[in-house]
């Protein structure tokens, strides 16, 4: 007869592991990937392999300098290095790319405890770093295809930085022959994605759909085109993919609809009066940094919880 | 109205076409002191006395406590000191059985002719909530406060556990007659028999029966968990909420288990106490899941091998379903009046703990809005004004939040914990 083993209940699991859902951000992100290798070419797949390897490398490194349990297995390093990779311009160099796994892993998530405590999104801050340290890498576009033409492919200008008469489609912009990073041209292969995941129930719809509402509601409002603004740069891969991490975002439902606004509203604000063309990465870091504050404002209401008598001296 | 949320479980009810069988007579039994919630009895009966089947062996003076009998006859061969699945001491008392099951002449048809001598015999019974945690019957049907609902609890919402159904579909008119008889005595105008949508025979036949008489509604609970949680079956079923601070009685509302209506009918009619139980026995260890009618006192293991589990594969043992149940320490342990299943799990959990990752399931979770990652990080710092902020005094433990969590972080046990914190007034 063995052992007794005597633990407190409840003694019945379920098996959504961490890595299941991280499993399943990956399998969100297939799409993106593909259609990231459809538009831009090998280079395209070169790049995410980099961020990816580099990543897990650099979490690997970072857990073995600190004597901490190995993390690797959990597969949030690759998510990170996967999301990183949707955000960077094809023709950048990897070295660059492998300093935006350095900023996103071991700056913005080990340093601070490893996952789940770091307060920015990893990859986010790392675009924002790359975008302000190598300006000119960071923005430079090429159009879908150009590994077909290699000669006159330079300088493809994303869909918000065109003018107003070679405006791309709203087809264009929803399959993704656009200019643009890696992974936040094609807005169909990331809406699928993101549904994918809202029914898998790893994310909650309260963000994205708040954080696009948002944006599509003020530039109705200010006279522009919402179609054409929600379709365009970030806002897709930021709302399904950034806005719904679990570390950098508030729990409860209210605070990631209070969330969702803000990126809405900070995202219109730089787009339209900033001197950034595209605002969604500010606009989510800008967020992240107010979850907590968010979380205080938004606790749920407990069921039969007295409101708390405030002692009055 | 708003129904309370819950978690989907499994229901792996595999017994509940498996009518009871009664347990042959074990040789031995032992029947602790204390197998409710409340104050522990003292034996009434010494080293080498004889006993018979129904015969009172324990008895206490404090109200909140109820009376122990056995359910053999025999001789007692041993007074021993006792420790429970809850870690509490008590005496127990450990019959030798003769075989010849003679009744006490105790046993008689107790006279009830108003609330009051109903109260006193239903002390007498030795009867306790019977789906799990024991609360004395005689306290709850006796409320200070005027009641207009007895909500009659048959949600079972635990996975495995099919005791109370199989009461539903073996005795449905002692549960009736039940509820007629405590509507009547206690002059309650409404009952409702609360039912989880998992078993539509159970709701068909009830309805059925009910069907000519309006102060019994059969009422269907959603089928999730945990719907047999007072506060949750009571919301869900009149929509009246059980503030902090509060009993159900303040609502007016007394909420029983179905088993426990049943067993008090036959009571009244026969005056045998509570000394015997149906459980159900399963698990994947178990070879051949049973629904079981045994003594209390009879030890789990006896049961076990009769459901055919090979004891050698066994790794835990739980007294009572698969998230709110007990872990036991020593499958020698006896069935109590609590004991409303006993689980032979071949594996456990055994991975490690990893990182919160913030994902808010065990908070979309928490059937009361409850937060329990944010008061697991409360409690590691041991910040009790945030505590009691977070309200964790209200947690029931129903343990969906450590079912749900990825990073098998132990937050049910945590509020609990912290609960411990938190000085009382």
């Amino acid at each position: 007869m063995n052992k007794l083993v005597v633990s407190p209940s409840p003694h019945d699991e379920n098996y959504v592991k961490t890595s299941v859902i991280m499993l399943n951000v990956i399998i969100a992100l297939v799409p993106a990937f593909v259609m990231s290798a459809y538009y831009f070419g090998w280079r395209s797949i070169m790049l995410t392999a980099v961020c990816i390897v580099s990543c897990v490398a650099f979490e690997f490194i970072c857990r073995k300098l600190m004597k901490r349990d190995q993390t690797i297995g959990d597969l949030s390093a690759v998510v990170t290095g996967l999301i990183l990779a949707m955000n960077l311009p094809v023709t950048l160099p990897p070295w660059i790319a492998i300093i935006g796994s350095f900023v996103a892993i071991v700056i913005t998530k080990q340093l601070f405890g490893g996952i789940g405590q770091n307060f920015a999104n990893p990859a986010i801050t790392a675009r924002i770093v790359l975008m302000v340290s190598f300006p000119s890498a960071m923005t430079n576009w090429v159009y879908p295809f150009w590994y077909q033409n290699p000669t006159d492919a330079v300088s493809g200008a994303t869909p918000l930085v065109v003018n107003s008469t070679e405006q791309y489609s709203y087809l264009d912009l929803f399959i993704g022959k656009c200019g643009g990073c890696l992974g936040e041209t094609c807005a169909a292969a990331l809406l699928a994605g993101g549904i994918y995941l809202m029914i898998k129930k790893i994310i909650n719809p309260a963000a994205p759909v708040a954080f696009i509402g948002t944006l599509a509601l003020l530039s109705a409002v200010s006279g522009g085109d919402p179609l054409y603004q929600i379709l365009s740069g970030g806002v897709f891969l930021g709302a399904f993919f950034m806005a719904t991490d679990y570390a950098t975002t508030p729990i409860s439902t209210k605070g990631k609809v209070v969330f969702g606004i803000g990126c809405g509203i900070i995202t219109f604000v730089i787009r339209s009066f900033g001197s950034y063309p595209e605002g969604v990465s500010f606009s989510i870091l800008l967020m992240n940094i107010l979850t907590p504050y968010i979380e205080q404002l938004t606790r749920n209401k407990v069921f039969g919880a007295k409101e708390a008598v405030k002692n009055e001296k | 109205m708003k129904k309370l949320n819950g978690l989907k479980l499994k229901h792996r009810k595999n017994t509940q076409d498996s009518a009871t069988i009664d347990f042959p007579l074990p040789e031995k039994v032992i029947i602790p002191m204390s197998m409710h919630m409340g104050v522990p009895c003292s034996p009434l009966v010494k080293l080498k006395d004889t006993v018979k089947v129904g015969q009172k062996i324990g008895d206490c003076d404090a109200p909140f406590s109820v009376p122990v009998h056995s359910g053999v006859s025999g001789t007692v061969t041993a007074i021993t000191d006792y420790r429970n699945a809850m870690g509490t001491v008590c005496k127990a008392v450990e019959i030798t059985t003769d075989g010849k099951q003679e009744v006490s002449e105790e046993v008689k048809p107790p006279v009830i002719t108003d609330k009051e001598s109903f109260i006193k015999a239903v002390r007498e019974s030795g009867a306790c909530g019977l789906g799990g945690a024991g609360f004395p019957t005689h306290i709850k049907l006796n409320p200070k406060t005027p009641i207009d609902t007895i909500i009659i609890n048959a949600a079972e919402c635990e996975p495995y556990i099919t005791a109370d159904y199989r009461e539903m579909m073996e005795y449905p008119d002692d549960i009736i007659g039940g509820i007629n008889y405590i509507k009547n005595i206690l002059n309650i105008p409404k009952a409702i028999l609360a039912i989880e949508a998992n078993k539509p025979e159970a709701i068909k036949n009830f309805t059925k029966m009910a069907e000519n008489d309006d102060t019994i509604d059969i009422f269907t609970l959603p089928s999730c968990y945990p719907q047999g949680a007072e506060k949750v079956i009571i919301h869900n079923s009149t929509g009246r909420i059980v503030m902090e601070g509060q009993l159900p009685s303040d609502v007016g509302v007394i909420v029983i288990n179905v088993s426990t209506v049943a067993f008090l009918y036959r009571y009244v009619q026969t005056g045998m106490p509570l000394v015997t139980r149906r459980l159900t026995v399963d698990g994947n260890a178990v070879g051949e899941p049973k629904n079981i009618r045994t003594v209390t006192g009879t030890p789990f293991v006896s049961l076990l091998e009769y459901c055919k589990t090979n004891m050698e594969n066994v790794k835990k043992i739980i007294a009572g379903g698969p998230m709110m149940g007990m872990s036991i320490p020593d499958p020698n342990m006896p069935v109590v009046k609590t004991s409303n299943a006993l689980l032979a799990i071949k594996s456990y959990d055994d991975r490690k703990t990893s990182s919160c990752i913030r994902c808010g399931r065990c908070v979309a979770v928490c059937p009361l809005g409850l937060m329990p990652a944010e008061i697991e990080k409360a409690y590691k710092i041991k910040n009790i004004e945030e505590l009691k902020e977070l309200k964790v005094m209200l947690c029931m433990n129903c343990g969906s939040c450590t079912y749900v969590c990825p990073a098998n972080r132990k937050l049910a046990e945590s509020n609990q914990l912290a609960k411990a914190l938190i000085p009382r007034k």
